[in-house]
Formats: structure tokens, C-alpha cells, sequence
């Protein structure tokens, strides 16, 4: 079974003048070929989501590490494959408003990677590949076809995105944030959307997010960062319904949900001093159970067959080295 | 107990080259002292054009055509463009969308917040505005040194509470807060929101909070208003609009959330939100409700008070139904 993509030890650093900023931190992932899945990335800013997402995209390079695709080191790809690589994977981001040329009318932005890729033949095949792209993502070519970006709104202008990125037919589309700018009554259709990708396009969805909620709803499993750091990783029912790390628990218990029996939680919130550990736990400035074992960094413990989390507070439990940490990860 | 903010018969247009869009639509809202309302609705319901409204920051093409913002029993329709500057801020007090990207960033929060007291009463001598403005960071838990920084060295959410403080420097009645966490992650939010709701309770004035994150507003506010296409469609309390919601769009609304027990189950609502410039006929959610009967085509439902208490816009409640 072959590696679709693989993050072997990939750590980001960013230096300015003699400060180092980790923005990922010694990252071990695996996406299987032939099992599609939605994997969230969640973590709030500066937890380095999104430095994930641009490593995964090729935008930038990892400072140490490497990243396969398909067993090729993308940094190395030659320029077929290059394109190949970007063919393959996608991208949807955040903003839905920001990406459309308001000068150019929907059709642009779905002709230009057809035409670039050369994927049709004829004007008519271009068409049709539009057309099928749009109805898979639930909107009626007829009434898509020759409109401006103004004249749509926020929901539909993302499933455009995500059509965009479907008529290139790759297979691993990355989300960052895609629903955070869209009205709640249809962030339930985009999300819909996502997922008929992943099951009837088999497509690889990484899901990148703040919202546990949505990320519980869509993705079979999650992997939680804290400053560059994998905090907790496993099934999302698992760790979402029965979370263990104090970071993850946190965040859920931060979760307005919208239930009247479900009351916010009343974890202290204060964080402390962002006092700087190098060596120790990333979050025990704020942790409410640090101890002193945690001056030291805690590697990951298994805690069921499909949750791990990086605390001492479970240093009973087996190690789990940070290579294996894709085997705690539902399909 | 009377009522602090009543808002009556409100209606904003916005003149376009394609047409008349009524933004807001008779809209009618009383709010006491240290109650907490959320306005919902979908983008383009009106949510932000009426707090526009009620701080009379309308700019052209749009226009308030009628109605009454009454706080504290002024109306502020009627005042002069000058006496409107001083009841902004003092009377009542907007933070908007992304407001904490509207901190200046080459002079100091002190500063900031010191103008905008001098706006107020330029006569305050110089070391009273300096403790008022630091007892304003101290309600939304900022340490003292924060009046000496610049907004990059913050962090959105300690910008976010900046402009809260710089909302309540001058206690006034009513706070407006425009989606005040929706660039925030969840701890943060949680946080800013626990932060409103403090100071809230410290001065007492009635808050009004616009956004579309429903579980945001089952947390923390008493009541719930929910906007369709510049109408108020229903205002409950928060219990009974998450029990049992009466009209036909919050029903839908509240049944699209998603909930801990059932797993990836959506239920999106239907069909798309009108253009203000094209209304349906009659109750301009008839299009879109699984509910709907001959009359709600033609005949526009009128406000209703319950039995429950919730005010609702529907022909299926009251004489008739």
C-alpha cells in the first residue's frame, strides 16, 4: 500500500534576527493512497495549522525533514511531476470573497486550470467539465454560468472553490477554514459538499480549523496542535467526547455549544505569563496540572488503539514514537 | 420596569442603481437595563444595518425613512448631528465587525482611549481621564501596562477587550457588539464574551450582540432576536427559543446546528436568502417555509405577542390560524 503523501520529522522554523520561532515541531504524518479520509488539523492561531497547510501545498520548505508525495520528495520533483503534484493537490481557503476577480465572471476562475492543465479538447468539453463540477457540489450550472462573483453569496462562492478544485480531480484537497466567513444556516451545505468529495470522488480532505464543532461533524479523525506541537491525536469521536489532554480539554470545554444543558465550562482561563519552556511541555505555562516532570518535553503516550496525547499525566501508558503517530489515526 | 432602549417602527433603505432594497423593515425592539439580546440571521438580513441605524451611522445611498431609536427615554432620531456625537459613546456604544483592526497603530491604547473621553467632556483634567481609562482596562482584565503599548504588541484578543474598554469608558446604555469573536478561536472567544458579560453586570447597561453563531448566544444572552430579509421574525428567550422556536425560519435555524449526540448529520436550510431589492410577496420567507399557506403569498403577517412571551411574525400563530 503505497504512501500518498508523507511528513517524515518536518519541522518549520522562522528566524528573525537571532529569535527562532518553531512553527511546526518534529511532525510525523502518513495519508494512505487508497483510503480516502478527512483528517482535521485543529489548534487555535499560531498553533501552526496553517504553516501545515502551506508545507503540505509546497508554498513553502521545511527547515529540517521531509515531505513525500507519492514517495517523492516534493522539493525535489522535476517539472512534469511538479505539475502533476499541484494538479493533485488542492486547495480551499478561508476568505470566499478574496479569491474571485470580481473583473471576470464565475467561468474564469473554473476555465483557468482547465486550460492550464489541458484538460479539454473542445470548448463543448470545457463546458461539460464545468457543469459536472458544479453539480457535484449542489449548484445548478444554469444558474452559475455567467454571473459575477457580487451577485452570489458567500455559501455559493465557496462551493465554487471547492469545484474549482474538483474539475482538476486531485486527491488531496486542503481546507484551511473553509466555513469560519460563511453564514451557519449553509456552512451545513459546504460541509455536506466536503464530504460527498471525500466519499464519492476519494478524495483526501485535511480539514484545518479552530471549530471542534464542525471538525467533529465532518472528520473521522483529528490531530490537535499547540504551538507547532501535536497535543492530542486520535478518532474524533474520541477525542472530542473524551478528551485527555489538558490542552484538548480546554478547547472543547470552550465549545459554545448550542445547548442549554451544556453550560460553558469554568476551567480557569487566565492564562499565565507566556513564559517560554524551551525544552519543557509547550503548554505548561497554562496548564492547570503542570508538574515538574513537565519542564521536560513529554513524548506521546497511547491511550486507546486510536488516541495519543503528549502529557505526563499518562506517562504510565505505553511511549508512542512521533513516526507512528499516523497509526492512531482512523480512516 | 421601564425599558432603556425601544426601538420603534425602524425602517432603512438603500438606494440603488437597481432599485430600492429595504434594509430594515418596521422593526420594533424593547430592551431593559442589563438585558442581554442576540441578534441572528443570515448575512444580508439586516443585522449590521440596524445597529447602523440605532448609532444613526447610515450613509448614503442608504437612508433611515422612518421610526424612533428611544434610549433612556431620548430619541435619538431627533437629536442634531452635534448632540448625536455626544450620545455616541456616552448613550450608547457600537463595537463593529473587526474592531480590532480599527485600533490606530502608531499611537498608544492610552491615547487612544484618552480622545475619546476628550471628545466627550474636553474639560476632565488630564489625570481623572488617565484613572478612568485605566479602571476601563481593569473591568475587561488588561494589566495597567497596556495603556502604554501599541495595538501590534497585543494579541487579537486582548485587542478585542481594548475596544471594549474603549466601549464602556463612558457607561453608557446600551453596548452594540458586531460579531465581537468571530475572528477568534474558541478559547479566546470565550474569554472576550465572559469579558462582555462582566462589565456588562458592572455597569448595567442592556447589550445587544449581532452575529450568527447560535451556540455563542445560548451561552451567554437572555434573548434571542432572529432576522429574515430586514424583519424581525421572532424574539424568545434564549430557553424557549431553544426549545421550542415558533416561527417556521428559527425552526429550521435551530435545527441546523449541530449537536454532540448524532454525528454527522447536516440539516441545512433550504433555498436561498431573498434580495432586499426583489422581497416575495406577503411574508418573505414563504418561498423557503415547508409551512406555508395561500395567505403567507399575499398577506404580510403582523408582530404578535404569545402566551409564551415570544414575539413572533407568522400567520400560523394567532386569530385565524
Amino acid at each position: 500500500m503505497a504512501n500518498l503523501l508523507e511528513f517524515k520529522n518536518v519541522s518549520k522554523i522562522y528566524k528573525r534576527g537571532k529569535t527562532e520561532t518553531v512553527a511546526l515541531d518534529n511532525l510525523s504524518l502518513t495519508l494512505k493512497d487508497d483510503e480516502p479520509t478527512i483528517l482535521t488539523v485543529a489548534g487555535e492561531s499560531g498553533s501552526g495549522k496553517t504553516t501545515l497547510a502551506m508545507l503540505l501545498l509546497g508554498f513553502i520548505e521545511p527547515s529540517l525533514g521531509q515531505i513525500y508525495y507519492q514517495g517523492k520528495d516534493i522539493s525535489l520533483l522535476s517539472g512534469s511531476e511538479r505539475m502533476s503534484f499541484r494538479k493533485e493537490v488542492q486547495a480551499v481557503f478561508q476568505d470566499p470573497f478574496a479569491v474571485f476577480n470580481p473583473f471576470y465572471t464565475v467561468e474564469h476562475l473554473l476555465e483557468v486550470p482547465i486550460k492550464r492543465f489541458k484538460l479539454a479538447k473542445s470548448r463543448a468539453e470545457t463546458r461539460d467539465k464545468m457543469a459536472e463540477a458544479l453539480t457535484a457540489v449542489g449548484l445548478q450550472p444554469d444558474e452559475i454560468f455567467g454571473r459575477f462573483p457580487h451577485q452570489l453569496s458567500g455559501g455559493q462562492r465557496q462551493r465554487i472553490n471547492i469545484a474549482r478544485a474538483l474539475v482538476l480531480r486531485p486527491k488531496i484537497l486542503v481546507a484551511d477554514e473553509p466555513v469560519s466567513m460563511v453564514d451557519a444556516s449553509l456552512r451545513a451545505n459546504i460541509l455536506e459538499t466536503l464530504r460527498t468529495l471525500q466519499r464519492n470522488y476519494g478524495v483526501s480532505i485535511v480539514y484545518i480549523t479552530h471549530d471542534l464543532t464542525t471538525a467533529f461533524h465532518i472528520a473521522s479523525s483529528i490531530m490537535v496542535l499547540y504551538r507547532g506541537s501535536v497535543m492530542e491525536a486520535g478518532g474524533v469521536e474520541q477525542v472530542i467526547k473524551y478528551p485527555q489532554h489538558p490542552y484538548t480539554q480546554l478547547l472543547v470545554d470552550s465549545i459554545p455549544w448550542p445547548d442549554l444543558n451544556r453550560r460553558w465550562g469554568q476551567t480557569d482561563l487566565e492564562p499565565s505569563e507566556d513564559s517560554v519552556i524551551g525544552q519543557g511541555c509547550k503548554f505548561y505555562a497554562r496548564c492547570p496540572k503542570a508538574m515538574e516532570v513537565c519542564r521536560s518535553r513529554p513524548p506521546l503516550f497511547q491511550l486507546e488503539p486510536y488516541q495519543t496525547a503528549s502529557c505526563f499525566l499518562y506517562q504510565e501508558k505505553p511511549k508512542l514514537e512521533s513516526e507512528q503517530l499516523s497509526k492512531t489515526l482512523p480512516v | 420596569m421601564k425599558p432603556v432602549l425601544k426601538v420603534v417602527d425602524l425602517e432603512v433603505s438603500y438606494y440603488t442603481d437597481a432599485g430600492r432594497a429595504k434594509a430594515l423593515d418596521r422593526v420594533n425592539l424593547e430592551l431593559n437595563a442589563g438585558e442581554k439580546i442576540g441578534l441572528v440571521g443570515e448575512s444580508g438580513s439586516g443585522k449590521s444595518t440596524m445597529a447602523l441605524a440605532m448609532m444613526r451611522m447610515i450613509k448614503p445611498p442608504g437612508r433611515i425613512e422612518h421610526g424612533q431609536v428611544i434610549v433612556d427615554g431620548n430619541d435619538l432620531t431627533s437629536l442634531s448631528d452635534e448632540q448625536m456625537l455626544k450620545a455616541r459613546l456616552s448613550q450608547i456604544a457600537y463595537i463593529p465587525q473587526g474592531a480590532m483592526n480599527s485600533l490606530n497603530p502608531v499611537t498608544r491604547i492610552g491615547a487612544q482611549m484618552i480622545d475619546a473621553i476628550k471628545a466627550h467632556s474636553p474639560n476632565m483634567p488630564k489625570d481623572k481621564m488617565r484613572a478612568r481609562s485605566l479602571k476601563a482596562l481593569e473591568s475587561v482584565e488588561l494589566k495597567p501596562e497596556v495603556f502604554r503599548m501599541y495595538a501590534h504588541e497585543l494579541s487579537g484578543g486582548m485587542k478585542q477587550r481594548v475596544c471594549i474598554a474603549i466601549g464602556i469608558l463612558l457607561e453608557p446604555k446600551v453596548i452594540i457588539a458586531d460579531e465581537p469573536t468571530s475572528a477568534l478561536d474558541v478559547v479566546t472567544q470565550r474569554q472576550v464574551m465572559e469579558t462582555i458579560n462582566k462589565v456588562q453586570a458592572e455597569i448595567g447597561a442592556a447589550v445587544i450582540l449581532i452575529g450568527h453563531d447560535m451556540g455563542l448566544m445560548a451561552q451567554s444572552m437572555d434573548k434571542v432576536a432572529v432576522m429574515y430579509a430586514g424583519r424581525l421574525v421572532e424574539v424568545s428567550t434564549v430557553k424557549e427559543m431553544f426549545t421550542a422556536p415558533k416561527h417556521p425560519y428559527s425552526q429550521a435555524l435551530i435545527r441546523s446546528l449541530p449537536k454532540l449526540d448524532v454525528r454527522g448529520v447536516f440539516q441545512g436550510i433550504p433555498g436561498l436568502a431573498p434580495s432586499l431589492l426583489r422581497l416575495p410577496s406577503g411574508c418573505a420567507f414563504h418561498p423557503r417555509c415547508q409551512e406555508a399557506m395561500d395567505k403567507c403569498k399575499t398577506l404580510r403577517p403582523e408582530n404578535q405577542v404569545l402566551a409564551s412571551g415570544s414575539r413572533v411574525t407568522c400567520h400560523l400563530y394567532g386569530e385565524g390560524a
